[in-house]
């Protein structure tokens, strides 16, 4: 086999692995400082997040959401509004739409890299030592020996080994994909994304059943920001199963066996079965133990310029650590660029804000009250609900409980940011703003912020922290 | 009385911390005002640490040999008619940075270490003790600033840690920064502006350098060179040479020295056919020629290559010019035949105004003599009793020593040397 298939040796100065928020940015960056780069994707540009994660899904809830807005419309009645029919959804078409959105930002990651004159392989790549890969391609292996190795492999779903993927047992990569509403939904694991999907799926009509072997939803999040989102769901008859473990299938095939804190057994039928218990980074498969790299548990260890153990082999993204998030795995691929262009820089943020984009969304920059407290910082909290805030009450996002929380030390700095409201990722980029530049409350009060918007809520929680007078 | 607290101060450079050496004072001691109380050594310098006031010791923080960074404890006084500090001990949180008193950098003198010699940080007690303009962190608290400032301090080798913020909650503005490094305050010891470069540009040796890189190791690894430095003349063949220029017809071209070194090897060579020669070492043969094939080290703009002027004996001078200019041009323009590439029996090597003071010709093989005119140039010279000013030449040369020995390659390079010293006899019948 390896006489008929053709052979090809090149080298650059970059090669990055992976074509996703890391490391396509990585590339573009290394590109327009003129170094002689290659990208080595084996699917599709883009990776997780623009094919099967952040950009499918977010096209999803939209659509999820003017459904729901549509069918209310068309029940009850909203502002004034009916409609005399049911709307109808035509699902193959929602998914039509999205895979276009997806499309066009495919294609423009391949302009982008175009332009920064980065030469893409597909296909995949394999590492003999830390500096050389041979990447398996349509046309025949590719050996290419570099002077800087960057790793941007990413991260794939956790499988539950009691519960594989494949049949009605499905992955976020799949959901975004279904070829119908499952009727009914059953979701392992109450993290974001499965919050996310299963939101939009009880949006768009399936009857949807979370279990979560933890007492609560959104673990990483305190309770009352995920309260609005518990409240939600309560509302929209979603079924909660929290503090039980997932047995496996049914006997049936067609339903998932839990067990509960009694050590009872209960049977939830389900057409699908989507697990989202968490991501893991893709460290199988791809030669990473012939690079002789320092481990950090299951990811891969970096210092602050993502520098791995071994010189010019560099690490971002999910690869090297929590949070597994595009836009930190982005960030450090700038500044990996930089640093093999020759400048100096080190990965060294403030904060990396996080948003969860449920019913309604959360946004969590910085520590909360209860981390402040576990890091013996004295800190004051203090929140500004959006059932006061004009704007919220006009969009009717006021009613759903939520709120901006200002988190401070006794000198003014602000040390942590959240939020939870409808449409309050978009105040994300103040909120990250305000901390990157060290803002204290008066920096943040000093600021006219317009009338009248979400961002207002803001401006009060700043104000209500500060000492009167 | 009142305690004064003597912190170590901000010794420059980038010094963050240092290393207590010898402690010259102990608990109970009474100081005078500049009195040595500590050795401290940092990576640059040793530095003698002094006591800006006079007291009793009461406590001494530091065992020989332990680091402390900027701003800690060193000595504990009891001072007279001092009022200040608490202790030490019950203000932990105390910050790293010095304890600079304003943030006016005149009104902070940062005292420089200085290798052997010991300087006398002084810090004014009162002002101490003064609350700082600044705001100060909390130890292990991370630095305040914008990411553009975090990013300079970064690539100037500052540590923010250090560095006092003017801001708000302790902010670090980019004046700060500025103010920091105008007193003194430490950048980093790596260039700022130059990044250090690491890029290696792999160059496969193909064509004629891979030739020419072959060739070379084929003579060196082949051939034991014998090479020979002689010092010449050259004043009345200057003469000649400027003379026949001035005077030349239109259809003559203009001479270089060149020509005059063919003609005269042209002469001297069938008085050592051994060294008009190509030496076949495989087959143990050496091939003596009668026709002198002069070959031409010539650089091209794709590297060094040899054309060769043939039968220089059948030459006059002009011709030998002409020749010379004709073919290193063929050579220059990629145009020169095989014929004119092989088959040189000794070659010429000069780098003209490059030519330097000496060299060490390689023989291009199979021959077994090169020669390597160096620079003209115009030296004192001693005649007689008398400096006069000569143009002279040294003139280099290798032999391949199996065939010619150093004497007979020393007779040689004397023969050439009268001959081009007294250029009648080139032309002498």
């Amino acid at each position: 086999m390896a006489q008929d298939k053709k052979v090809t040796q090149t080298k650059a100065k970059v090669l990055i692995i992976g074509g996703g928020p890391g490391g396509y940015v990585a590339a573009e960056k290394c590109g327009q400082l003129g170094l002689d780069t290659i990208l080595v994707e084996a699917d599709r540009l883009g990776g997780t997040c623009l094919t099967r994660g952040c950009i499918p899904s977010k096209a999803l809830i939209h659509a999820a959401s003017r459904f729901e807005a549509i069918t209310a419309a068309a029940t009850t009645g909203q502002f004034g509004i009916t409609v005399d029919a049911k709307p109808k959804l035509n699902f193959m078409e929602t998914v039509d739409w999205k895979d276009g959105i997806v499309g066009k930002l495919e294609s423009g990651v391949a302009g982008l890299m175009k332009r920064a004159k980065v030469r893409v392989i597909n296909g995949w790549a394999t590492f003999s030592d830390a500096k050389t890969c041979s990447i398996e391609t349509a046309e025949g292996t590719v050996v290419v020996s570099a002077e800087h190795v960057i790793l941007a492999n990413g991260s794939q779903p956790v499988e539950l080994p009691f519960l594989p993927f494949g049949g009605i047992v499905i992955s976020s990569t799949e959901a975004l994909s279904l070829p119908d509403i499952p009727k009914r939904l059953v979701i392992v694991g109450a993290g974001y994304i499965g919050l996310e999907l299963g939101i939009a799926f009880r949006k768009l009509g399936s009857e949807v059943t979370i279990v979560e072997a933890q007492d609560r939803i959104l673990p990483l999040y305190d309770s009352a920001l995920v309260t609005p989102v518990r409240r939600w769901l309560d509302r929209h008859d979603v079924t909660l199963h929290l503090g039980v473990k997932a047995r496996g299938l049914g006997v049936d095939g067609r339903s998932l066996e839990i067990e509960t804190t009694n050590h009872e057994t209960i049977t939830l039928a389900a057409d699908r079965i989507l697990v989202t218990v968490g991501r893991k980074p893709v460290t199988d498969g791809w030669g990473l133990e012939n690079m002789a790299l320092t481990m950090d548990g299951r990811f891969i260890k970096v210092d602050d310029r993502c520098a791995t153990s071994s010189r010019n082999v560099w690490a971002i993204g999910d690869l090297v650590g929590e949070p597994m998030l595009a836009h930190k795995a982005s960030a450090q691929a700038a500044i990996v660029a930089e640093i093999i262009a020759g400048k100096k820089r080190r990965f060294d943020p403030v904060a990396i804000p996080a948003v969860c984009f449920t019913e309604p969304e959360i946004v969590s920059v910085g520590l909360s009250p209860d981390d402040a407290k576990a890091a013996g910082i004295p800190a004051t909290t203090q929140s500004f609900p959006f059932q006061a805030n004009g704007r919220a009450l006009t969009m009717a996002a006021g009613d759903d409980g939520g709120f901006v929380r200002v988190v401070s030390r006794e000198d003014g700095r602000i040390i942590g940011i959240q939020a939870v409201g409808q449409h309050v990722s978009e105040l994300s980029g103040e909120f990250a703003h305000a901390m990157e530049m060290g803002s204290v409350l008066a920096d943040v009060a000093g600021t006219i912020h317009v009338h009248p918007t979400l961002s207002e809520a803001f401006h009060e929680a700043a104000l209500k922290s500060m000492p009167h007078g | 009385m009142g305690q004064y607290i003597f912190r170590l101060p901000d010794i420059g450079e980038g010094v963050a911390e240092a290393e207590i050496v010898v402690w010259h004072v102990k608990v109970g001691d009474r100081i005078e005002e500049d009195q040595s109380l500590v050795d401290v050594m940092t990576d640059k310098a040793t530095v003698d640490m002094t006591s800006p006031v006079a007291g009793i010791v009461t406590a001494i923080h530091g065992d020989i040999g332990a680091m402390l960074p900027v701003g800690s404890p060193l000595v504990e006084l009891d001072v007279e008619g001092y009022v200040g500090d608490t202790s030490a001990a019950s203000t932990p949180t105390q910050p790293a940075p010095n304890p600079k008193p304003d943030p006016a950098p005149v009104a902070a003198p940062t005292p420089k270490a200085t290798p052997a010699v010991a300087t006398t940080p002084k810090v004014a007690p009162a002002k101490t003790a003064a609350a700082p303009a600044f705001a100060t962190r909390p130890a292990g608290d991370a630095p305040l600033a914008s990411p553009a400032t975090r990013r300079r301090a970064h690539e100037l080798g500052i540590s923010l840690q250090y560095v006092p913020g003017s801001g708000p909650a302790g902010r670090i503005t980019d004046d700060d920064l500025d103010t920091y490094i105008a007193s003194g305050g430490s950048i980093g010891t790596s260039s700022a502006t130059t990044a250090p470069k690491t890029t290696v540009t792999d160059t496969r040796i193909i064509g004629l350098r891979r030739k020419i890189a072959e060739k070379m190791q084929d003579s060196k690894r082949r051939i034991p060179h014998f090479t020979y430095v002689e010092e010449c003349d050259l004043t009345e063949l200057e003469a000649l040479r400027q003379d026949l220029n001035a005077n030349r017809s239109s259809d003559q071209p203009k001479l270089t020295l060149l020509p005059f070194f063919m003609r005269a090897l042209v002469r001297i060579l069938p008085e050592f056919p051994h060294v008009n020669s190509r030496y076949d070492d495989d087959a143990g043969v050496l091939h003596s020629f009668d026709g002198v094939h002069i070959g031409i080290a010539t650089q091209t703009p794709s590297g060094l290559i040899v054309p060769l002027v043939r039968h220089a004996e059948t030459l006059d001078l002009w011709d030998c010019a002409r020749e010379l200019a004709r073919v290193s041009q063929a050579a220059r323009d990629g145009t020169a035949s095989r014929d004119e590439l092989t088959g040189s029996t000794i070659t010429l090597t000069s780098l003209g105004a490059l030519g330097g003071i000496s060299a060490t010709p390689v023989i291009n093989h199979p021959e077994v003599a090169i020669i390597g005119p160096n620079k003209l140039v115009d030296r004192p010279i001693v005649q007689g009793p008398y400096v006069t000013i000569r143009k002279m030449m040294n003139l280099s040369s290798s032999f391949d020593h199996r065939i010619v020995d150093g004497y007979d390659a020393a007779q040689f390079i004397q023969r050439l040397k009268r001959m081009i010293e007294h250029p009648a006899l080139i032309f002498m019948n």
